[in-house]
């Protein structure tokens, strides 16, 4: 029997100010899986985080992590997770690791072990040499790094990131992306909202996109690319073109004399594309995609939605 | 029995944080209280009080030493769980407890713990203060000490409250400088409510910070304006109505969630 580490049953937020971020959300995340969580800035992902983490209390609906209702067993739930919020909130006049060990604390976790699980997840971070470091005087990097090691010290079974990498150079993004995949690996579910989709398309196998509060996509990554119709390649050729090729099927256009931009329908494949070139004797150097595919088909969903049309 | 083993450890690393930080910055929260209470005693004790002569039946320096101790133990707890509060909100750590499995009344314990340990520190410091100004002989340790505890916890809460409400810092200083000020200085300090006219002895006694004033004098120096069973049972009261609103407060996430 599948179980379900996080079920979302038409959640409902309405804030006092006016606005209702959630119009009745329902979401299921498998135990074990790594999910991503995308909509457009103000679209209710963090409000969602909010409720399941019990940061934001909700208007309405049911939320249950591994089978414990969040009204009923507040505390077995928040013992299930692990949240790495979008905005630095540790304490920045505390050691590192004062900050992680005392979270610790807080989920009933007794100093000697506590001090055991900083050091496992400091040094699982990269950042035990930086231990004895005032919070405040991270790098950008390493705070973000901080509040992973801190959510994970109580070795939660969920762990929520929300955007882990904003903000982060690529090297460390990747560094973080392979810490994340073994975590995963080793069982933990995970759900991450990222701005980065080729983040998303990398790391994630199930999906969900949220948009004015509803929910307008839920589904596996491999099922929501499938959708892409048309995918558009960068290609850089050998010799500058003197005039634009035309193929049957391609729409082509030039960037510059080297560069061409083709869109090619997913059905038909780039095998006739190369062929096609170099009958004309138009020799490809390189090709790349010119959108991530899961950015190329997020835009396409957010413009129907817009339009109000089915996406 | 496990689950409260839990809320043991949690309660204990609230309060070891709170005791840290305000041991960490001792030269902002102990050392000024000290230095206060020391004017205090040179200019109300020695200077004014010589010519004033006997309060109450005692030596005016020996009538004003509860209230000033009391007065600094009032100031301390209050700040300290308020600025403390405060600061969580504003710099979001309180999240960390939001999103662990501690009850709420666990944080509200841990924090009050917090605020009663630096008023009692800073209480300690002042009573070694007044020893260098008048010997301080003390009639029931018992009742000195439940007094300083009770009038800690109540002030604490009341701390607790004010950063709960606050939205700003101005918020955290408006109560401390036009309601606990005021209240501290007319609650019996450095006088007698027998001096007034009657209709202030009645407007005095609704005035809560005279009833711990007077109950700590009673400790100290075996007088009170006040009963001292009537004393206990208005703080204890004034304890459950702040602890029951502070509880309320912090379930409906007042102040704290959205």
């Amino acid at each position: 029997m599948v179980v379900n580490a996080l079920k979302i049953t038409d959640l409902r937020k309405t804030y006092k100010s006016g606005p209702q971020a959630l119009c009745g959300i329902d979401l299921a995340v498998e135990e074990g899986d790594f999910f991503a969580l995308l909509g457009p800035n103000g679209a209710g992902k963090s409000t969602a985080i909010g409720i399941i983490s019990s940061l934001i209390n909700k208007s309405y609906g049911q939320v249950e992590v591994f089978g414990h209702d969040l009204d009923r067993e507040p505390e077995m739930v928040k013992s299930c997770i692990g949240l790495v919020p979008q905005e630095f909130n540790f304490n920045q006049f505390l050691p590192t690791e004062e900050v992680v060990a005392n979270q610790a604390g807080y989920y009933g976790i007794p100093r000697a072990q506590a001090m055991h699980n900083a050091e496992e997840s400091l040094r699982q971070l990269d950042l035990w040499p930086k231990r004895k470091v005032m919070a405040r005087e991270l790098s950008g990097g390493m705070k973000r790094r901080l509040m992973i090691a801190r959510a994970l010290v109580h070795r939660p079974r969920l762990l929520i990131l929300d955007e882990p990498t904003a903000g982060v150079d690529i090297e460390i993004r990747r560094s973080m992306w392979a810490f994340l995949q073994e975590l995963n690996r080793s069982g933990t579910t995970i759900i991450l909202t990222t701005h980065y989709l080729e983040e998303a398309e990398n790391l994630c196998r199930n999906i969900a996109i949220i948009n004015h509060g509803s929910i307008v996509e839920h589904s596996s990554m491999d099922a929501l690319l499938a959708k892409l119709h048309t995918e558009t390649f960068v290609l850089t050729l050998r010799d500058r073109l003197e005039q634009l090729p035309t193929l049957d099927g391609f729409a082509i256009s030039q960037r510059d004399g080297r560069t061409l931009e083709v869109s090619v329908e997913r059905e038909r494949g780039i095998n006739g594309l190369f062929a096609g070139l170099s009958q004309q004797g138009i020799e490809v150097l390189s090709l790349r995609n010119k959108q991530n595919r899961l950015e190329q088909l997020f835009i396409d969903m957010l413009d129907a939605a817009r339009n109000g049309e089915n996406p | 029995m496990r689950r409260y083993q839990g809320y043991w450890t949690a309660f204990q690393t609230i309060i070891l944080k709170e005791i840290v930080r305000f041991m960490r910055i001792w030269i902002q929260t102990i050392l000024p209280a000290a230095i206060t209470t020391a004017l205090y005693f040179i200019i109300f004790g020695t200077l004014i009080g010589n010519r004033i002569g006997e309060m109450d039946g005692y030596r005016y320096i020996d009538f004003i030493v509860p209230g000033l101790i009391l007065m600094a133990v009032i100031t301390n707890s209050y700040a300290n769980v308020v600025s403390s509060f405060f600061s969580s909100k504003f710099q979001r750590h309180i999240e960390e407890l939001l999103i662990a499995p501690v009850p709420n009344w666990i944080i509200i314990i841990g924090f009050v713990g917090g605020g009663v340990a630096r008023g009692l520190m800073v209480g300690v410091a002042v009573t070694l203060v007044s020893l260098f100004f008048t010997d301080l002989a003390i009639y029931s340790y018992g009742i000195t000490f439940l007094v300083l505890i009770l009038t800690s916890i109540l002030f604490a809460l009341g701390g607790l409250i004010n950063a709960i409400f606050a939205r700003t810092f101005d918020d955290i200083s408006i109560v401390p400088t036009f309601v606990l000020t005021p209240l501290t200085y007319l609650g019996g300090v450095f006088y007698s409510i027998k001096m007034l006219p009657e209709f202030w002895q009645q407007v005095s006694l609704g005035n809560p910070v005279l009833y711990m004033v007077n109950a700590f004098r009673y400790g100290l120096l075996g007088a009170s304006d006040i009963p001292i069973g009537t004393a206990l049972v208005i703080i204890l009261l004034f304890i459950l109505v702040l602890g029951a609103v502070s509880m309320h407060m912090l379930e409906r996430g007042i102040g704290i969630k959205s």
